[in-house]
This record gives structure tokens, sequence and C-alpha cells, in this order.
């Protein structure tokens, strides 16, 4: 019944698309990492027209699915006559630069809303004790608000990563052999789905494991001086999946 | 709703059977997660290793994946049982794998959720001599559901943007139709564009809704 020969033989096939799931993966983090600290700041700054912008931004990406985020640039940009002659084209063009703009753009507005909670969860005392002392505003930041921010995000940012690495499946979508798509080609040519598919699940466990245990290493590193353990309770539960 | 070259109307065509498949995935889910949570919670040994089983996985591995198995896999098997060529509704496919999905997180916010009761209700109710199941259903459910209701809440955003993926494997919900306008009309920004806002109308309205309902599951809490 269940082909383990089969099942074998499909193993450096499909372990040989894991660089281009990691790769996608890392991108998106990156990108959405990069984006998330401003669209933190203008969600909890005093500036109105940047925190609506921001809210605006978060509850788009968040409230829609991620497949229509990669078809609307994907597919979307083609629509225009000005972006099919620009430079820019060079880059829309490319599924894999589609995929990585679309799930960081969604990654950004994830970890932005998280990276302002934190934010604003550092407490009033600290900020103030940092100001007394004479510390410049961005020193301020970068000294005291932003490393106290980052450990209280830490658990929840890497729950982001598992779902980022999730998240990027869907970049078979739009013709990219990554774990997904290769498991997929395997099956169209082997008929044996659910040795192909079990065995890509078994892939992205064992990825989203060592990630999990990663983290797990990084927060016991980071949170060994902090007396406030962050919550794990229902609110960590409440974003996962997406 | 704009007319987008008459395919307006195949789009909220679309739309109603995403809310379709998001609903009959969601009673289907809420059922496993209670299993799952009872199994976790009470079960025999095996069953809880089972559970635990079933909740890492599912929630490790991408939705789109399961779908996949189960839409190809389903295939496959119903073949070989008939023994003629069979392909497996993608409606019954994706309601089995997004059940699974929601499933599994419902497990692990049912599960928190009864943790977190306070003790004394439940044994005050054994002390009644109220028989187990009904300790259950009577005294711990109740209790767990205002407390599981907010995540829950949100999981059901989440199945709403998840059943997007069950256009893949050719269900006619609201993306499939999108994608068939998109080359039919040669608009492709303007009809995901109309996609997206349809979704973001159904996650809006199920947030507004979610925060009206978590007020009112709450009223008995609170002093008036």
């Amino acid at each position: 019944m269940f082909d383990w020969a089969l099942m074998y033989d499909n193993v450096p096939r499909l372990l040989s698309a894991v660089p281009l799931t990691l790769g996608i993966s890392a991108s998106c983090l990156a990108l959405g990492l990069l984006l998330a600290v401003p669209l933190a700041f203008a969600r909890i700054g005093h500036v109105a027209w940047l925190r609506w912008g921001a809210n605006g931004y978060i509850l788009f990406f968040r409230g829609t699915p991620a497949l229509v985020q990669i078809f609307l640039i994907y597919y979307g940009a083609g629509q225009f006559d000005w972006v099919r002659s620009s430079p820019l084209w060079e880059i829309l063009r490319e599924p894999l630069w589609c995929v990585v703009i679309a799930l960081g753009l969604n990654s950004a507005a994830y970890t932005g809303k998280m990276l302002s909670g934190a934010i604003a969860a550092v407490p009033r005392g600290m900020v103030e004790a940092a100001e007394a002392l004479g510390l410049s505003r961005w020193r301020t930041l970068r000294l005291v608000v932003l490393p106290l921010a980052i450990r209280t995000a830490l658990p929840a940012y890497g729950n982001e990563v598992i779902l980022t690495l999730k998240a990027s499946s869907l970049a078979c979508t739009i013709t990219l052999l990554e774990v997904t798509g290769t498991a997929r080609v395997l099956v169209s040519r082997t008929y044996a789905p659910y040795e192909i598919f079990i065995l890509a699940g078994a892939i992205y466990l064992a990825l989203a494991f060592i990630l999990t245990r990663g983290f797990t290493w990084l927060e016991r590193r980071l949170l060994t001086d902090i007396a406030v353990k962050p919550s794990r309770g229902l609110s960590a539960l409440a974003d996962a999946g997406r | 709703m704009p007319d987008l070259q008459g395919f307006g109307a195949q789009m909220l065509e679309g739309a109603a059977m995403t809310l379709g498949i998001a609903v009959m995935s969601l009673l289907f889910g809420v059922a496993f997660g209670l299993f799952g949570a009872a199994a976790k919670l009470y079960g025999a040994r095996p069953l809880r290793i089972l559970a635990d089983a079933y909740t890492t996985v599912v929630r490790g591995v991408p939705d789109l994946l399961i779908i996949f198995l189960i839409y190809f896999g389903g295939t496959v098997t119903l073949s070989k049982i008939l023994d003629r060529q069979i392909e497996v509704s993608a409606f019954a496919s994706g309601v089995v794998a997004l059940s699974i999905v929601f499933g599994a997180y419902a497990t692990e916010i049912f599960r928190g959720a009864i943790q977190s009761l306070p003790r004394g209700t439940i044994e005050a109710a054994q002390a009644l001599g109220i028989v187990p199941h009904r300790v259950f259903t009577q005294v711990v459910l109740p209790q767990a559901w205002r407390l599981a209701l907010p995540a829950l809440g949100n999981q059901w955003v989440i199945l709403l943007k998840q059943t997007s993926l069950v256009s893949i494997v050719g269900l006619e919900e609201l993306m499939r139709k999108s994608a068939i306008a998109a080359g039919s009309t040669r608009q492709p920004f303007t009809i995901y564009l109309a996609a997206a806002c349809l979704y973001l109308v159904f996650t809006m309205l199920s947030t507004v809704t979610l925060e009206y309902a978590e007020h009112r599951a709450n009223r008995s809490l609170r002093s008036t």
C-alpha cells in the first residue's frame, strides 16, 4: 500500500528544494523586519496621518489572504503600461521577487503590529529614567526601548518565523519550485500523493522544529536578567496561523 | 459593487461559496477542537499522544500542503476503492482539510481555556455528585467558551483567509472566480483588488461582530 522505496527515492529531490524554501522565507522575514520598525513607530507616534497610514496598511495586509496579495503583485502589476515600460518591470515579472515582496509586505504588517505592542509595553519608568540621565531621544530608543521591546516581542516573533516558513509554500502557486511546488510536480509524475506530500510535510516539520529550538535557545539567552517573562498563554496563540 | 465588466456578479457568487466553505469548516473544526482538547486533558495516554501528534504536525505544516494531501490523496484512494478514475470534490476536500487545520488550533485554544478555569466550580460540581460528562458540558464548557471566544474569533478570521487556498485545487470560490475574471478582462489588478476588498469586508465584519459577542459573553461579569 505505502511505497517506502518510492518515498526514499524522492528524498533527495525534495531536499534539493529546501534552500529555495529557506531563501524565500529568510528574504521575506528580512524585508518584513526592515519595514516593521518604521511601521511600529508610525503606529504609536504622535503624527496622526502616519498613524492612520500605518493602521490602514496593517488592516489591509492582515485582513486579506496572502494569496490575493501575491496575485495582486504578480498578475496585477502587468495591467499597467507604465509599469511594463519602467525598469521596475525587470523585478515585477519575476515570480521569485513578487513572492518575496508580497510575503515581505505581509510579514511587515504582522511584525509591525507585534513590535508596536512590545514598544508600548516598555515601562514608562525606564524611559523616564533614561531621560533623567540625560540620554538623547535616539539613544533612549536604541539603548533602552528597543532592547526591551525586542525581548518582549521575541516569543511572538518566533511564531511569525514559523508562519512565514509555512506561507512560503504559496510560492508554488506562481510556478516556483520550492518544497511544496516540487512535491506537486513529483506527485503528478509518480501518482503517489501520500508518500510525497507526507515526506514534504516531514521536511517542513523538521525545519519548524529546528527554528523553534533556535528561538527557545535565543529567548533563554536574552531573557536571563529580565524580571517579567512575557506571557505565553492564550495571547500567544491569538495570532497563530494565517 | 462596480460591474467589473460583468464579472461582479460572478465574484459575489464566489464570495458566497467562500463563506459557505468557511462556515462548514468552522463547525467541523470546533468539533475537532473540543474532541482534541478533551483527549489532551482527560484522555488515556495513547489518546493524549495522538492528540499531541495531531496538533504538532498540523501546526508545523503549510495549510496548502494539507489541502493537496487531502485532495490528491482522496482522489487516489477513492479511485482505488471504486476501481475507476474519480475526482473528489474540491469543496469536500477543502472542508476536510480546513477543518483539520482549524481543529488543531482550536484544540490548543480550548485546552488553554479549560486549564485556566478556577478549580472551585469543577470541584463543587464533582462534590454534588454530577457525572463527569455533565460536569464537562454544563460546568466546564460554558465557562471555557467565554475564555476561548477571542482566540477562536481570531482563528475564524484566519480561516476566512485560508479558504482562498482551496481555489488552487479548483473550488470556484472568490479567488478562483477572480482568477477567471482577471484572465478574461485583462485587468488583473482591478479584479484582485476588488477581491481583496471583499475579503476585507468579511474579516472586518467578523472582527466587529466578535467584539460585540465578547462584550455580550462577559455581561454577567460586569457590574452594571
